[in-house]
Parts: C-alpha cells; sequence; structure tokens
C-alpha cells in the first residue's frame, strides 16, 4: 500500500541544515500494524507526518496505492487526509466547543455529508468505541481515555486507508492506555492498516511489526518484506 | 464541504463570545449609523433648499436695476434702473414669456379697526400670481388697469388677514397702509412658511400705481419699478429666455458692446441648482466622515480577527489535518468577518434610521432617509467585512498544519 524510497526531509536552520529525515525507504502493506520507535529527534513524527500528508518530502518519492502523494498539490493532500488517513495524536485535539459527536463529524463535513448520514456515522463510531451514551458530551466532560476514543472514533469517519497515531498513550495512564491500544488491535483484526509511533516498549510489543530509527534513518526492520 | 457548514462553522464562532463579537461589531454599528444619519441630514437640508427656492416661483426669472456687484458699481450710481416700460417691452418682445410683473416693494404698518400689523408690501401687476404662483382664496385679484391707475385697493395674504381681521371677512373692509386708506378686495391662499422660514402669508398686494404714488413714493421715481418678475412656461424656455431679457434691456439701456449691464437678472433654475450643488456637497462630505468612522470599524474588525487567528491556530491545524482545503479554512475566516460587519451594520441601520427620524421630529431638522440606504449600507458592510477580513483569512489559510498543531 506504501511505498517510500530516498525519502530525505531537511529543514534549514540558518545556515545549518538538520536532516529530520536522511535517506528512508520502506513498504508498509495493507492491514499492517506497524509501530515505529527510536530516540527522540530521531525523524518518527516526521515521517508520520509525510505518510499523512501533511508535510512533502525535500526529495525521495512516496506512492500510496500507486499515487505519487509527494507530487500532490495543497487541495489534494487536504483530500487524501480527508478520505485516506485518519490521525490520532497525543494531545487528542479535539475542538472544546463541540460535543464528541460533533468532534467525530467534523471529516465528514470536510467530505461534503449530508447533515443526516453524518450524525448517523458519527453515531455509530462513538459506539464503536464505547461512548455511545456520552456523545453529547464536551470534552472537557471526558476522561483522556475517552477523549482519545473520540479522537479515535474521528480519525475513523470517512472509512481511512491509514491510522496514523503519533503516541497516541503518550497523554494517559497505564490502564487507559491499555484501553486504546485494545481499541487498536480490534481495529487491525477488521482489516485496517495502522501505523503507530511511541517511545513505549510495551506499545511497540503488540505490534506485529516495529521500524527502528535513528539520525532519520532506519536502522532496524524486523517485518520488512512481510 | 458543504456551503450551509461553512455558515455553520462562521456562525457557531461568533455566537461562541457574544460579547466579543457585538464589540468588534461595535465599530461597524457606529459608522453604517453615523453615515445613514449623516446622508438623512444631508438630504434633508437638500430637499429644504429646494423647497425654498422653488417656493418663490418656477421657471422664475427676477430683474433688478443695478450692476449689483459690490459697493463701487451702486455708487456709481449705474444706469437707469428699471421702469414699467421695460417691464412692457420684456412682454411685447420677448419670446416665450407666460407672465411679467414689475414690482415695488417695502415694509408698512397696515391698520384696521384698531389692530395694527408690520408688513411687507408690494406694488404689483395681475400677472404677479401667475409669477410667483400664488391663487386667490376669497376675493379677487385686481387687474392690469387697476394697476396701472392706482386704485387703492389691496390683497391680503393670509397671515395679515388673520392679524387685522380675527374671524371676520376683511373682503369689503378698508385698511390703512402707512397714511393711505385701502379697500380690500381679495385674499391670497395660503402658501405657508418658505423654505427659509419665512411667513409667505405676511404680505399685502396693492396696484404697482398706488404703491408708487401713496407708499413708496419717496424711494421710487416716476415710472421706476424694483424688481421685473419674468415668469417662462418651463425650464428650457427660461434659460433662452434669461438670455433674451439681457439682451434687449442692454438694447434699451443702451449699453455699449463690452460695458456691464446695469441691471441683474437672477435665473430661479440656476439658483436652485446652485442651491442644490452646495447640499449635495454637504451631504457627500458629512457622509464621508462619517465613512471615515466606517473604516475604523473595518480596521477594528481586521484586529480582532488576526487575535481570533492566532488564538484559534491549532482549530486552524486540526481542521487541515481532517480535511479542511486551504480554501475552506480562508472561507470560513472571511465568512466570519463579513458576517459581523454584516449584523454590525444591519443594526447600525436601525440605529441611523431611528436616529434620522427621531432628529426630524424632535429636532424639526427634515432628515431625509434616502430609501438606498438600506441596500447601500449593506453593500458597503458587507465590502468592509470582506476588505478587512481578507487578510486574517488569508493567514488562517497559510498556516503550515504541522506548525499549527504543534501550538499551545
Ligand atoms: N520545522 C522544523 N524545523 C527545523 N527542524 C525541525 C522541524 N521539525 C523537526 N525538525 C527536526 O527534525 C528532527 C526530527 O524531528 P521529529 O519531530 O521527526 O522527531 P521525533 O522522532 O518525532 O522526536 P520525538 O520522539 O521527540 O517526538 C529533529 O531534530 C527536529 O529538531
Ligand atoms: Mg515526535
Amino acid at each position: 500500500m506504501i511505498e517510500v524510497s530516498g525519502l530525505q526531509k531537511t529543514y534549514l536552520m540558518g545556515e545549518e541544515r538538520v536532516a529530520a529525515l536522511a535517506d528512508v525507504t520502506l513498504s508498509i502493506a495493507r492491514g499492517e500494524h506497524v509501530a515505529v520507535i527510536g530516540p527522540s529527534g530521531s525523524g518518527k513524527s516526521t515521517l508520520m507526518n509525510i505518510l499523512g500528508g501533511l508535510d512533502r518530502p525535500s526529495a525521495g518519492t512516496y506512492r500510496f496505492e500507486r499515487e505519487a502523494v509527494g507530487e500532490f498539490d495543497d487541495d489534494q493532500l487536504a483530500d487524501f487526509r480527508n478520505r485516506r488517513i485518519g490521525f490520532v495524536f497525543q494531545s487528542f485535539q479535539l475542538l472544546p466547543r463541540l460535543s464528541a459527536l460533533q468532534n467525530v463529524e467534523l471529516p465528514l463535513v470536510y467530505a461534503g455529508v449530508d447533515p443526516r448520514e453524518r450524525r448517523e456515522r458519527a453515531a455509530e463510531l462513538l459506539g464503536r468505541v464505547g461512548l455511545g451514551s456520552r456523545m453529547d458530551h464536551r470534552p472537557t466532560q471526558l476522561s483522556g481515555g475517552q477523549q482519545q476514543r473520540v479522537a479515535i472514533a474521528r480519525a475513523l469517519a470517512n472509512g481511512p486507508d491509514l491510522l496514523l497515531a503519533d503516541e497516541p498513550t503518550g497523554a494517559l495512564d497505564q490502564a487507559t492506555g491499555q484501553e486504546v491500544l485494545t481499541l487498536f488491535d480490534e481495529l487491525n483484526r477488521q482489516g485496517l492498516t495502522l501505523l503507530v509511533v511511541t517511545h513505549d516498549a510495551g506499545v511497540a510489543a503488540r505490534a506485529r511489526r516495529r521500524i527502528a530509527f535513528r539520525d532519520g534513518r532506519v536502522v532496524s526492520d524486523d517485518g520488512a518484506g512481510a | 464541504m458543504k456551503t450551509g457548514d461553512l455558515f455553520r462553522f462562521s456562525l457557531g464562532a461568533i455566537v461562541a463570545h457574544p460579547m466579543r463579537s457585538a464589540l468588534t461589531a461595535l465599530g461597524v454599528v457606529i459608522g453604517v449609523a453615523a453615515v445613514v444619519m449623516m446622508t438623512a441630514i444631508g438630504l434633508g437640508a437638500q430637499q429644504q433648499v429646494t423647497s425654498a427656492i422653488s417656493g418663490l416661483g418656477s421657471n422664475l426669472l427676477v430683474v433688478t436695476p443695478g450692476a449689483g456687484r459690490g459697493f463701487a458699481a451702486q455708487a456709481a450710481g449705474s444706469g437707469m434702473g428699471l421702469s414699467d416700460r421695460d417691464a412692457a417691452a420684456i412682454r411685447q418682445q420677448v419670446e416665450g414669456v407666460v407672465a411679467v410683473s414689475p414690482a415695488v416693494r417695502g415694509g408698512q404698518q397696515v391698520v384696521a379697526q384698531g389692530a395694527n400689523w408690520n408688513t411687507r408690501v408690494e406694488g404689483v401687476t395681475q400677472d404677479y400670481l401667475a409669477a410667483r404662483d400664488l391663487s386667490i382664496a376669497s376675493g379677487r385679484m385686481f387687474d392690469d388697469r387697476e394697476a396701472q391707475q392706482g386704485r387703492k385697493i389691496a390683497v391680503l395674504g393670509q397671515t395679515v388677514a388673520d392679524e387685522l381681521f380675527p374671524g371676520l371677512d376683511p373682503i369689503g373692509q378698508r385698511v390703512r397702509i402707512g397714511t393711505a386708506p385701502f379697500e380690500v378686495i381679495g385674499v391670497l391662499a395660503s402658501k405657508g412658511q418658505s423654505g427659509f422660514g419665512q411667513d409667505q402669508d405676511d404680505i399685502v398686494l396693492t396696484p404697482l400705481q398706488a404703491a408708487r404714488s401713496r407708499l413708496f413714493g419717496r424711494r421710487v421715481k416716476g415710472d421706476n419699478v424694483q424688481q421685473i418678475y419674468v415668469k417662462a412656461a418651463d425650464e428650457d424656455a427660461l434659460y433662452a429666455m434669461e438670455d433674451d431679457v439681457k439682451a434687449l434691456l442692454r438694447e434699451r439701456h443702451r449699453i455699449a458692446p463690452g460695458a456691464d449691464d446695469d441691471f441683474q437678472v437672477q435665473n430661479m433654475a440656476s439658483i436652485l441648482e446652485a442651491g442644490q450643488q452646495a447640499t449635495q456637497t454637504f451631504t457627500v462630505l458629512l457622509a464621508a466622515v462619517a465613512a471615515v468612522s466606517l473604516l475604523v470599524g473595518g480596521v477594528g474588525i481586521m484586529n480582532i480577527m488576526l487575535v481570533s487567528v492566532t488564538e484559534r491556530t491549532r482549530e486552524i491545524g486540526l481542521r487541515m489535518a481532517l480535511g479542511a482545503r486551504r480554501s475552506d479554512v480562508l472561507m470560513q475566516f472571511a465568512l466570519e468577518s463579513v458576517a459581523l460587519s454584516l449584523g454590525g451594520g444591519l443594526i447600525g441601520l436601525l440605529i441611523g434610521v431611528s436616529g434620522a427620524l427621531l432628529l426630524a421630529r424632535v429636532g424639526q431638522w427634515p432628515a431625509a432617509v434616502p430609501a438606498w440606504a438600506a441596500p447601500v449600507s449593506l453593500g458597503f458592510s458587507v465590502l468592509v467585512g470582506v476588505v478587512f477580513g481578507a487578510y486574517p483569512a488569508w493567514r488562517a489559510a497559510r498556516l503550515d498544519p504541522i506548525e499549527a498543531l504543534r501550538r499551545e
């Protein structure tokens, strides 16, 4: 599903060039559950942003289902993010003014889905993550674990091909983190491709494949070619 | 995304902070209210000037003796004045003349049955009524023969009739004007106050000759007159007539080519035009000053929208991550400022119109709210919203989603 080759991302810090990604080549197949690990500053988030269409590579190619995402224009990237990618962030990123249901509806709004259908789908997704009874709650009225589950429901709204999660349990305690990971396992069993960026060895252990980064390069990949 | 959702997002953000939104729109409220009110005041003045000048008589030339250009010309004892014969010549020789009335005039005390009243007396001919757009309410007007014979008869304005003969029919009664006895033969129909605030019914008309010999003998010599009113059928004829009258009088007064006129011709139509132009300038000036406050209101919107974009950077980043296109973000913020501005404009319009109406009623200023006030002021509100919302919206749309999401 994903083909990345010779991927580079360099930032210019004054005179100095910082290579966030030096030379990354990897592929991920549909249905995989991948953990991306590595020390801080090794380029994990940068890779995730490029894979999710939030950022463009400085060099190299990125193909998603044979489409050259690296060459998309802004609008194409927006639609790509909207329809094919689901993001889960460490800090949940829910809009505080909106209810849980409305937060889940957001990607559907940008997809141009009818209000009625939107509400049905959002409600169904909230049910799926176990929050069927919390639909009208504001984010501030929910626990961290519940907020992250709302965020996951939101990521699933448009039926994405790939779920990208950057430290999804980083802001949660052990128990609620486990709930979220269980939910991920379940989604992966249902066929969703998962890529989780993490520091946590426990989180990484639950993935079927681990890709380790250091200084913007892949240093180990226990599932390459799978 | 659907347009309806765009509106929902924009209005949602406004409703989320009602106090702040109200204060943001306040500048536009004040601006639009000021523009509407100032325009209404200016147009009111314009209407007043129009009715004041056209109240003097429409399609009218007023010919007066003297060069009229300051003291020098008058001190030089310019020319020979105007006479009955000039008036007669105008009537006979100028084409398109509808009415000609020579006139002498002055203030006089009028006494009847112990009541007395100071008023303006004009010695005129029958045509005066037509020239000044007057009519008789009761009794009759004197005819030209009576005007020239100098019979001591008088036609009273409504005010004079009421003052001297309260509750009585003045026709046939005798009055004393100055020192001479006159018989009242008619009463003029009321014209009310002129636009200049003068009571147009405070007047007495007498035959020209009678006024000259009995009332103003000391000031008016021979068959001289102080004014000649000349009326044209319509405004087009008026301008041609003005030239003809000038040419005729120059010829009659034997004024050498190149020398100055020894008379003045005032064309009511051009005075009206000048008056209208002046008040129009006044209106535009008022509206322009008010428009500045509308601009300031726009700057206020821009300011708050910029703050809002900064505050909501993370929200913008998130929306982009979830699939909002840059144009969606642009439209959301542009629409928000347009909605703020339009809302402010709507309230400002209501305040401006009620202010103008209040001013008209309480302040007795004839404020006139023009029909186009609503569409124009609302149109301008939208324009202000677009112009001053464009930059903040553009800033929002240009944000880098990754950086925006990282913002605390
Ligand atoms: N916008 C930027 N400008 C300059 N340098 C950047 C920028 N974004 C990232 N970098 C640099 O790129 C490198 C990789 O950053 P990245 O965020 O991908 O690391 P990470 O592996 O996600 O680290 P962490 O585990 O701490 O989140 C870092 O050295 C970082 O300083
Ligand atoms: Mg990171």
